[in-house]
């Protein structure tokens, strides 16, 4: 019983070391290093902008779904640690035991795949609209692509352009 | 209590020495790993790299001037050292300094249960892989904290591709392990070693070599090195997680990034690569398997920087795709060749010739296949 | 004073750190530095396992609890933004009155069996515990007795997996996503 321990014990100890020689290099870290702070070093690199509102916002829920989906396959391969400790003693009886249960949770990796959870796409984002409802729009003109626009404007064409006259 | 505290030392002592050792030659390791990261990118790009610092303040060292630049880690370390700490006013000043420790804490913890030669090994903990998988879960902390704390966008950003990123990976690392438990029965890295023999056919990258390319894979990805360092893309996100670290907090960081690589080397050599066992040769005295051993490791350490090097960087997209719906199913299917081959032939030799038959079908399958089934 | 040995002394520290994590889960303000000390909490929980010689389980409660279950607590609670405690404050009590009735049954609970003090509950482990912790024992239970419950558990999991996918599509399912504008 004081095995098990004690070899975690080395552990803890290794450790341990570790940590006092940082906390070291902090210590004299701290007693060489100056300490001089002003406004502008304070702030939050922004790449020289002004740093605009805090970072803490809402992200992509995506992170969220991945880390739901991982707690489920760690856990599947924590369960085949035992069985593959005692894999060779039962041979063929282990694997058709593993086949069922890998089978049936790729079931649910396909079930994930196939309805999009896997996909990594570009979230629809929720731009901020300006409140321009005061004026009715122009409408939409079929032709309005850049060429058509170029060919409007040019002196030829330019009195069937559905442009203001200047 | 002092009866306890001589019943550790006494329990201890012979370890201490090794701890030490182990300590000082990983803290070494890292300092001269960034400086031959630095030498080889410079190679591989045709630049000279760091060629200047000597170390001409000691007489006795002064042979070693100038030229090839051994004394630049040390240089760094002092620069490092007498750099002003400056935390953001907005950050979470007690998340923000924790973040690193925990970053050094998990590469630190997991090289304890490595062995180094035939019974070497800090703690010879019995169920060492799961313990390492245990603590490499714990390192997305250290990222995932200090890319929150620092209540900067591109800190958090870093922070959490990386999180999503190392967990994603986890998965198949996980897969590629339980294959190397099929194949040698024991969690025990010690007995994972000797199952392994001096016998380079039974060594698991002949036995299982999908496993090992997974595993490697894998742990490009657990250690953010490219091409999987998204985390820290400069380009788009400064500095990634580190971003508003300076100073001593920075050097943990930095430490721990480079430790994490040595740590995934050595945990690669002891699982696939036979670990300290020496070719042809079965029972080597304990410096040579040392010796072995370290080799082993620095060829792969040579390897993560030769990818890093060439390989451009994946797109995120690419990298969740590859961790998902490649990688995932290829380290499920991997465990069922290696469980069924194990049923059927039982004996290694032929396990390893039937392994390497089935990789080659698999890449020459996947070179067939159009390029974008694997990763659209 | 009691016999120390090394294990007692082991449990001593391991038992105080779970408490005092299980105190900075409650009593910190910050919702990140009370997932922290949640995890710190599993770690030495962990510990306390290793001590019970259950080895498998104690790196499955850090693998699973402290490694997995953690990072989507800590996501949520990024994803959330909760900077202070004052917006999670309850509107209705009701809940509080539960809260209040569960923890004094509890205490209740603990009371009683730290009264018994029989020889059942005191610490002491057998000789055979070493081998049952072991993952060797415990596949080969899983594989032999407990084989049904083993391949239920995956159906169970299953569940999890569509349940994870249904939640994830009250806010973006394929449809939603393709259809994106593109900025």
């Amino acid at each position: 019983m004081e095995n098990t321990i004690s070899e975690f014990g080395k552990v803890f100890i290794f450790l341990a070391l570790g940590v006092v020689l940082v906390v070291g290099g902090f210590i004299t870290s701290r007693l060489l290093r100056p300490f001089r702070p002003n406004t502008e070093k304070m702030t939050t690199y922004e790449c020289g902008e002004e740093p605009v509102g805090s970072s803490w916002v809402q992200f992509n829920i995506r992170f969220y779904v991945i880390a739901l989906i991982f707690i489920i396959f760690d856990v599947e391969i924590l369960f085949l640690f035992p069985w593959a400790t005692i894999y060779k003693q039962l041979g063929t009886f282990a694997l058709v035991e593993a086949l069922i249960f890998i089978g049936i949770l790729l079931v649910g990796l396909a079930y994930a795949w196939v309805k999009g959870d896997l996909e990594w796409v570009r979230p629809n984002p929720n731009v901020p609209q300006l409140p321009t409802k005061k004026f009715e729009k122009m409408p939409a003109r079929p032709e309005a692509s850049l060429l058509s626009l170029v060919e409007s404007i040019t002196p030829a064409s330019a009195s069937e352009s559905s442009l203001p006259k200047v | 209590m002092n009866a306890l505290a001589l019943l550790l030392v006494m329990e201890l002592g012979d370890r201490f020495a090794l701890m030490g050792v182990v300590l000082g030659v990983l803290l070494t390791a890292v300092a001269y790993t960034v400086y031959a990261e630095r030498r080889i990118a410079a190679f591989i790009q045709n630049r000279t790299g760091p060629d200047r610092v000597g170390f001409d303040l000691i007489p006795q060292l002064k042979f070693l001037k100038g030229a090839i630049g051994l004394g630049q880690p040390l240089a760094d370390v002092i620069k490092l050292l007498m750099k002003e700490d400056v935390v953001p006013e907005n950050a979470n000043k007690f998340v923000h300094a924790l973040a690193p420790l925990i970053s050094l804490f998990a590469a630190l913890t997991t090289i304890a249960v490595v062995p180094y030669a035939k019974g070497v090994a800090i703690a010879d903990v019995n169920i060492g892989i799961l313990y390492i998988l245990a603590i490499t879960s714990l390192g997305v902390y250290g990222i995932t904290l200090s890319g929150w704390a620092s209540n900067s966008k591109y800190s958090l950003l870093g922070g959490l591709r990386s999180s999503a990123q190392m967990i994603s990976y986890e998965l198949s690392m996980g897969l590629a392990v339980v294959s190397v438990v099929v194949l040698t029965n024991a969690l025990n890295m010690g007995e994972i070693v000797e199952s392994q023999t001096s016998n380079p056919l039974n060594w698991n990258v002949c036995r299982n070599l999908l496993g090992f390319i997974i595993f490697t894979t894998a742990a490009f990805a657990e250690t953010n090195r490219a091409p999987f360092d998204l985390p820290e893309a400069e380009q788009e996100l400064v500095g990634g997680y580190h971003t508003e670290y300076s100073s001593m907090k920075f050097a943990l960081f930095f430490l721990a990034e480079y430790a994490n690589m040595i740590v995934a080397c050595t945990v690669i050599v002891t699982l696939f690569l036979g670990g300290y066992q020496v070719p042809f040769w079965t029972d080597a005295p304990w410096f040579v398997q040392v010796g072995a051993f370290i080799t082993k490791t620095l060829f792969m350490m040579f390897v993560f920087i030769w990818v890093r090097w060439t390989l451009p960087r994946f797109k995120y997209n690419q990298l969740m795709d590859l961790g998902w719906k490649f990688m995932l199913p290829l380290g499920l299917f991997n465990l069922l060749i290696v469980a069924s081959t194990i049923v059927i032939f039982g004996n290694s030799l032929p396990l390893s010739i039937l392994n390497l038959v089935l990789v080659a079908l698999c890449v020459a399958g996947s070179f067939a296949a159009k390029p974008q089934s694997k990763m659209a | 004073m009691p016999e120390i040995n090394l294990s007692t002394a082991f449990f001593i520290g391991l038992g105080s750190l779970t408490i005092v994590a299980s105190l900075g889960t409650i009593l910190s303000r910050s919702p990140v530095t009370s997932a922290l000390f949640l995890v710190l909490n599993f770690f030495a929980l962990g510990g306390i396992y290793l001590l019970l010689e259950a080895q498998f389980i104690a790196v499955v409660q850090v693998i699973v609890y402290a490694g997995a279950i953690m990072v989507l607590f800590l996501f949520v609670i990024m994803l959330l933004n909760l900077e202070d405690e004052q917006r999670l404050t309850e509107r209705y009590d009701v809940k509080k009155g539960f809260a209040i009735l569960f923890a004094g049954l509890l205490l209740v609970e603990v009371l009683y069996v730290v009264g018994l003090k029989t020889p059942a509950i005191a610490p002491r482990l057998g000789t055979v515990a070493a081998e049952i912790g072991t993952a060797k024992y415990i596949g080969q239970q899983l594989l032999t007795e407990f084989l049904f419950p083993f391949e239920i558990i995956s159906v169970l999991l299953l569940g999890a997996i569509v349940g994870a996918v249904v939640l994830a599509k009250k806010n973006f399912g394929p449809e939603r996503a393709t259809a994106k504008t593109t900025l």
